[in-house]
């Protein structure tokens, strides 16, 4: 059964059932992988893309609720939105593996909120789990980003 | 200053350690005038340059360094090449990084005699093994300069990639001299380069090569292999540790659109799917029957039952378990007049919880030979385990090494577990199909290999100054080496690592120090920091608790331990963390500090947490860290172990703690496994004591420090010790 599906800019016809979750649709048709398996009930954040520039959990969104929903993963940022330039400014990524969920999650705090407090950095990233812990840099990457947006 | 006795623990530690496992794993086979590495490595195809087997260079002069360890996070790509570039005096931004294959006898972990990364070693075992490697290069091309020039060698210099002769103004790349330094046959022994020389080692400029990748989602894990032809497995494992098949209705699974096959393998039934939905489908509606008779029957409550039952010299042992030593001196038992203190630590069993659940892709048959895609921990062991199944030359096992979405001890165990699994269903569909296994969330925490539910019981009576005199200390814990190719003749002594040897127990003049190890069918593992990840709390939760006893500050009664121990490196990281933190100066409303300092891979850390308490639980702010990690080989990677290490044990002071009842996991995803998160993560400030010496480890010593941290800060603000972990039980 073909679903039509808007991601990253681009129009995708994929041939899943309706009740797929997106990420598998994300990793195993579009070979999009950025976008990672983590626990599969959202609960870690690692599998995070924007639908229409709103943080969701793909693995628990099934592909049926998304017609001429605007869907962006990490490919779609294109490497020098200012939210990864800060990420690499201060190495952040250890393993790397949930990164690109929490970068998306920083992303649309930062669209909705340019210069976020302490509690709305909380209140944007506590959904994402970091097993290596980059949690002090990832706040701080965040803080650059909107230090960076304010210069 | 560090004493050659110092320098001594540090070189010889992981090596004692490590207990040569690579000559226990082929024990059986003559070695005589071969390594384990030579065996090991038969049937490899491994193509090494004329740079060695560590060093490529690319006609335009980029310089590719191999790097023989696994990068789960830890930053291998970053320290290691570090050093290579370091003594080639290469271009550092144009260096490259890329995993070396499996090969025992190139790549193998000096310190283990076979390749794998374990023990926080990468840099400590690499450290003189690539220095050489950079030297090597380097006299090739100023040996090739100055042979094209018609000048003296030791006129050249070597400064980012560029070989130059001063004197007569010529310089030239590495990439032009590329073909006349390949032809040079390298010294054995390269002249090193003393410390002070060092201009990348030890500086800011050593930042991860991986972060571009890792924050644009380009770099590749075993989860995002695709392959032609490829089919993902999913596994319906045994509901109890112990439980077999037997017997399953695959119909309902076989109607899955997308599902190929289903059979039956060691450890459960596999669906075979084109794609990861669909062999989940499959697994959801797949009847599998359990044969449970030899299914483990015991759970975590009953053993922190009979752990604290036997600890306290109750109840009955089992069959020829028995107590055996780890350090005694003098009579413990002898009566004495000072007052005495006693008290009972419990932790529960700990899953690591990777953020990537553990996975492998296998390709067996179809004339290839047998070939793994997968983030390896252990090479040589995962080698070894593939063999054994597939019958072929563990050498012959080619393994693509890709990063892996953590690990913190997972990924390297005796049975190469997930590995092995996918093995023997790629060995079933044959061809040299590849077969991806995907195990989800709860797959993986429900295999086990946790950190092992550990019980201490210490009892210490302290003189008329207040230290302690005679200290008796029990351990009851699983051993994670019984029945392993690393197990010991005597005790398995990463069971009490971090006890045994305590400065603490140096210092006490009668000490009876004595561990149980029982067995159960629950499989254990090292977890980040191994036996200090519970030996760490005990030592230093009791000293401030006897610090109290004896109306001492904390710090001082320390010092004044470390000192009768001869502790100097302890002496120094502790002095190095109270004046940066401004120990004894006073701190803001509502705050309370807690200190803690221990010594675990060849490095000591120092910790004093800020702590809060808000709603009854502690939150931690500041935590002024100092480590003495021998020569600090990349600044900013150190300070990034010290900050993720803090959370990793943050996390199991606060929240992990794995439920089992009756021999079945109970916790199997984040809803009930609870883990840190971001808003509790503490602001970590690293201190790094200047040293010459070697490297010693970065990657866990950070991990068992904070937990007694945050509990001496609790005990400061409260009077409370705590006496189990947890301390927010769910």
């Amino acid at each position: 059964m073909a679903t039509s599906l808007e991601i990253n800019g681009r129009t995708v016809q994929v041939e899943a059932a309706p009740d797929t979750p997106l990420l598998w649709v994300l990793r195993d048709d579009v070979g999009l992988t950025g976008s990672k398996f983590g626990c599969g009930i959202g609960q870690c954040g690692a599998c995070t893309v924007l639908a229409d520039g709103a943080p969701v959990r793909s693995c628990s969104l099934p592909i049926g609720a998304l017609t001429g929903v605007r869907i962006t993963t990490i490919e779609g940022l294109g490497g020098t939105h200012p939210v990864q330039e800060a990420w690499v400014k201060l190495d952040v990524p250890q393993c790397g593996y949930c990164q690109s969920g929490q970068i998306l999650s920083a992303v649309a705090l930062l669209a909705s909120k340019a210069q976020p407090s302490e509690a709305d950095i909380d209140a944007a990233m506590d959904g994402h789990i970091c097993r290596c812990g980059a949690y002090q840099r990832i706040r701080a990457a965040i803080r650059d980003a909107a230090a960076q947006a304010r210069a | 200053m560090n004493t050659p006795a110092d320098q001594d623990d540090v070189r010889t530690g992981p090596t004692r350690r490590q207990m040569a496992i690579g000559t226990a794993l082929v024990s059986g086979a003559l070695l005589v005038g071969c390594t384990p590495g030579d065996l090991l490595s038969v049937g490899a195809k491994t193509e090494v340059g004329a740079f060695g087997p560590f060093i490529r260079i690319a006609a335009d002069g980029v310089v590719t360094v191999v790097n023989k360890h696994i990068e789960f996070g830890q930053g291998s790509h970053a320290g290691l090449a570090a050093i290579v570039a370091e003594e080639l005096d290469a271009d550092w931004n144009r260096v490259r990084v890329e995993q070396a294959p499996a090969n025992a006898k190139l790549y193998a972990n000096t310190f283990m005699g076979v390749q794998g990364s374990g023990g926080s070693t990468a840099i400590p075992n690499s450290w003189t093994q690539l220095r050489k490697a950079g030297a090597a290069a380097r006299a090739m091309f100023t040996g090739a300069a100055a042979a094209a020039w018609s000048v003296p060698e030791a006129e050249i210099t070597v400064k980012d990639g560029v070989v130059s002769h001063a004197a007569s103004g010529k310089s030239a790349g590495f990439g032009e001299l590329l073909e006349a330094a390949a032809a040079i046959t390298p010294p054995e022994d390269p002249k090193l380069k003393p410390h002070e020389a060092f201009t990348l080692i030890g500086t800011d400029r050593v930042r991860r090569k991986d972060s571009l990748e890792k924050s644009t989602g380009k770099a590749r894990y075993t989860q995002d292999v695709a392959m032609e032809g490829m089919l993902t497995a999913v596994v319906a494992h045994a509901p109890r540790f112990g439980a077999k098949v037997s017997g399953f209705d695959d119909t309902e699974a076989r109607k899955i659109s997308g599902v190929v096959d289903v059979m039956e393998i060691p450890t459960g039934v596999a669906v075979l799917a084109k794609s990861t939905w669909a062999a989940l489908q499959g697994r959801n509606v797949l009847n599998v029957t359990w044969d449970e008779a030899g299914a483990e029957p015991v759970g975590s409550s009953e053993m922190e039952s009979r752990y604290a039952e036997w600890a306290a010299g109750q109840g009955t042992l089992p069959d020829k378990l028995k107590w055996e030593t780890f350090e005694t001196r003098g009579d413990a038992a002898a009566a004495g007049e000072g007052e005495v203190f006693e008290a009972t630590y419990h932790f529960p069993f700990l899953a690591h919880a990777t953020m990537e659940p553990m996975n492998c892709v296998a390709q067996v048959g179809g004339g290839e030979g047998v070939r793994l895609t997968v983030a390896s921990q252990s090479p040589t062991l995962d080698q070894i385990n593939t063999a054994r199944i597939t019958l072929s030359l563990p050498g012959s096992v080619q393994i693509d090494n890709l990063h892996a979405g953590g690990s913190f001890g997972r990924r390297a165990n005796f049975q190469s577990d997930f590995v092995a699994e996918c093995v023997h269903i790629a060995k079933k569909v044959g061809k040299g199909t590849p077969v991806k296994l995907v195990w989800t969330r709860e797959d993986d925490m429900a295999a086990g290999y946790f950190r092992p539910l550990t019980h201490h019981r210490v009892k210490i009576r302290l003189d008329k100054e207040g230290f302690p005199a005679a200290w008796t200390h029990r351990v009851v814990t699983q051993s994670l080496m019984k029945g392993s190719p690393m197990a010991p003749k005597g005790i398995d002594t990463s069971t009490v690592e971090g006890a045994m040897g305590s400065p603490y127990l140096k210092a006490t003049p009668a000490v009876d120090g004595q561990v149980l190890m029982p067995e159960f069918g629950i499989p254990v593992l090292w977890w980040r920091a191994v036996g200090s990840t519970h030996t760490a709390f005990v030592m230093e939760h009791t000293i401030d608790q006897l610090a109290r006893m004896s109306g001492k500050d904390p710090v001082e009664y320390r010092l004044a331990l470390f000192e009768k121990a001869g502790a100097s490196r302890h002496t120094a990281v502790l002095k190095l963390a109270a004046e940066k933190a401004g120990w004894g100066q006073p701190v803001p409303a509502g705050v309370t500090r807690g200190v803690a300092v221990h010594e675990s891979f060849g490095s000591v850390v120092a910790q004093i947490a800020d702590v809060r308490i808000v709603d009854g639980v502690p939150r931690v702010g500041r935590v002024v860290t100092a480590i003495d990690c021998g020569t600090a080989v990349a600044p900013n990677q150190i300070a990034a172990q010290m900050e993720g290490g803090t959370c990793y044990g943050l996390s199991a002071a606060l929240h992990d703690e794995m439920i089992i009842k009756a021999g079945a996991v109970e916790r199997k995803n984040f809803d009930s496994y609870r883990v840190l998160r971001n808003s509790e993560a503490p602001t970590v400030e690293t201190h790094i004591l200047p040293s010459t010496n070697p490297p010693s480890g970065v990657g866990e010593p950070a991990t068992p420090v904070i937990g007694p941290a945050v509990a001496n800060a609790v005990l400061a603000a409260t009077g409370k010790a705590t006496y189990r972990l947890p301390m927010i039980r769910a």
